[in-house]
């Protein structure tokens, strides 16, 4: 399946991507009044320092351990997308104890998100990916084991 | 076409359902479930009682998990025995299933220490089971005294969700600190220190030690009047049935890797189960639910004819209370190294090279960076520790190792 991966090379660190996961995900048709003056939520985020920048998503892991540690049994896996029904989450913060990538943070309302691939929002494939002005995050099949 | 059968139905026979299915789509699973109720999210109990989830989202699987994985499912009955030789669980209504592969995944229950005049407490609750939840609940009222004997994380989560549905909460642990399973004093300090701003009452070092009715003797020789009591002392592991069948048992039923026991075709997985810790070398009883699914999912594979094993358990705990968020792992053994953060504490337990064990109190973002370098025992020498000691960063792992975690890179 395709993934998003990072080529962290060509990241320029700009967080654009960050903007454009949080609108895509707002269902607002207006980036303006979906993001200026609010703090962001977004499902993908940059790190880095100076020298070395790169965007941080889902992996969508063959085995993925989120699934297994959620107490609430809200994350669950279905035709390779880690998936979370925000309805069951009760913030336990669980998912972020056990996420080698450190790829998960809570949305507004304390319950937590996760990249989904924007393939039930609008955008139907990665808006972050859509939007990154150098293909530092491409949104590609590599052959991982799904 | 084998015959699966599993003694319990809680998250690690889940585990142990969904681990048999990966590999054999079609023999028989029984899964013998001593509450009269599917699965349901355990540790959510609390924030039933907090208004935070209800009993339809506390649906540990959607409705029709059973009948899509072909299990059928005995409730309201108790395994009372197990023969190993013949291949047979009975029943407590005398009834016998016969089984080709059994899985024991019997949980826990509640140990409840033999308190003088414990007989006389009208309303008292132990907090574990969704039942124990809703029995408290009917009990409660605006005006309500409580008592929770016990701070660890089942009393003090029982705390949390019923605040503001009681009159007062007073909490006593002959620990001489909060959640001491889990937290070295300082951290536990800082802790209390949140629960009693958020209105809660400690009785520390100090237990019941004789009860009259609505009123607690305390060893201090202090009394405590209270409407109802909820006891949270501790649990013990359901492994009677494995011990009379003859099989190895410690604090827990002992397993390997692979999840057997000392029987043959016999496997046991989550709270009744003592398996490896690698954080310490050596077998623990791991009440935690991502070890318990992870133990009945390696468990399946293996009843299924896979081969799996389970050889990287640690505890781990995420945890919080009225907003403050802490998070645990590992063993806290050797060389502590400390980072006070404006939002709290990290404490980091490093020894011969290795990231043995945490301690976070706020400050959580990433903190699953953090447990990789223990469950993965990461030399410490290969990755720019120094640097991720205020904030989780996956910029401590090497260029190629990037590559490969975020790169698809193999």
């Amino acid at each position: 399946m395709k993934r998003v991966y990072v080529n962290e090379e060509w990241c320029l660190g700009c967080h654009l991507c960050e903007y454009n996961c949080a609108f895509a995900n707002s269902h607002l048709k207006d980036m303006v009044y979906a993001l200026k003056d609010k703090k962001i939520f977004p499902r993908i985020h940059v790190e880095g320092d100076d020298r070395i920048t790169f965007a941080v998503s889902c992996r969508h892991c063959a085995d993925p351990i989120c699934v297994k540690s959620c107490i609430a049994g809200a994350i669950s896996k279905k035709d390779g997308v880690v998936k979370i029904d925000r309805s069951k989450c009760v913030g336990c913060l669980t998912c972020v104890l056990v996420c080698p990538y450190g790829a998960l943070a809570p949305g507004e309302n304390g319950t937590m998100q996760k990249c989904e691939l924007c393939l039930e929002n609008t955008c139907g494939a990665p808006a972050c990916v859509t939007g990154c002005p150098n293909k530092a995050i491409v949104y590609e099949e590599r052959g991982e084991r799904e | 076409m084998k015959r699966y059968v599993i003694i319990g139905n809680g998250t690690a026979a889940v585990g142990c359902i969904e681990g048999v299915r990966s590999v054999d789509k079609s023999g028989g699973i029984t899964v013998i479930s001593a509450e009269n109720r599917p699965v349901y999210s355990r540790p959510l109990i609390s924030y039933y009682l907090e208004g935070k989830t209800d009993l339809e989202r506390m649906k540990y699987r959607g409705d029709g998990f059973y009948e899509e994985n072909g299990c059928c499912v005995v409730y309201g009955e108790r395994a009372v025995s197990v023969d190993a030789c013949g291949k047979a669980v009975t029943l407590e209504d005398g009834e016998t299933v016969l089984y080709d592969e059994l899985c024991v995944a019997a949980g826990s229950r509640p140990f409840v220490p033999p308190f003088e005049g414990l007989d006389t407490v009208e309303k008292k609750f132990p907090f574990m089971t969704l039942d124990d939840a809703l029995a408290l609940e009917s009990a409660l009222c605006k005006e309500s005294r409580v008592l929770i004997v016990g701070a660890g994380l089942i009393g003090l989560k029982c705390a949390e969700g019923i605040k503001e549905r009681a009159g007062s909460i007073t909490v006593c642990d002959l620990a001489d600190r909060v959640l001491s399973s889990i937290l070295d004093t300082d951290c536990a300090s800082f802790v209390q220190r949140h629960l009693e701003s958020n209105g809660i009452s400690f009785l520390l070092g100090d237990t019941a030690v004789r009860f009259d009715k609505n009123t607690a003797y305390m060893k201090s020789g202090k009394t405590v009047d209270f409407d109802i009591l909820v006891l949270a002392v501790g649990v013990r592991a359901n492994a009677e049935l494995v011990r009379e069948a003859g099989g190895v048992v410690n604090r827990g039923i002992v397993v390997n890797e692979k999840m057997q026991t000392s029987l043959p075709s016999v496997r046991a997985a989550g709270d009744c189960a003592e398996g490896y810790d690698s954080s310490v070398g050596a077998n623990r009883v791991l009440a935690i639910l991502p070890n318990a699914y992870m133990q009945g999912y390696t468990a399946g594979v293996n009843m299924a004819g896979g081969d799996m094993s389970f050889a990287n358990a640690i505890p781990m705990n995420s945890i919080g209370f009225f907003g403050l968020h802490m998070m645990t792992a590992g063993a806290y053994d050797g060389e502590m190294t400390e980072e006070r953060t404006e939002e709290g504490i990290k404490r980091f337990f490093v020894k011969d090279g290795l990231l043995k064990g945490f301690i976070i109190i706020g400050g959580t973002e990433r903190a699953g960076i953090y447990t990789s370098l223990i469950r993965e025992k990461t030399p410490l020498e290969s990755i720019d520790f120094e640097l991720t000691k205020k904030a989780a960063t996956n910029l401590i792992f090497s260029q190629e190792v990037r590559r490969q975690k975020f790169g698809g890179v193999v």
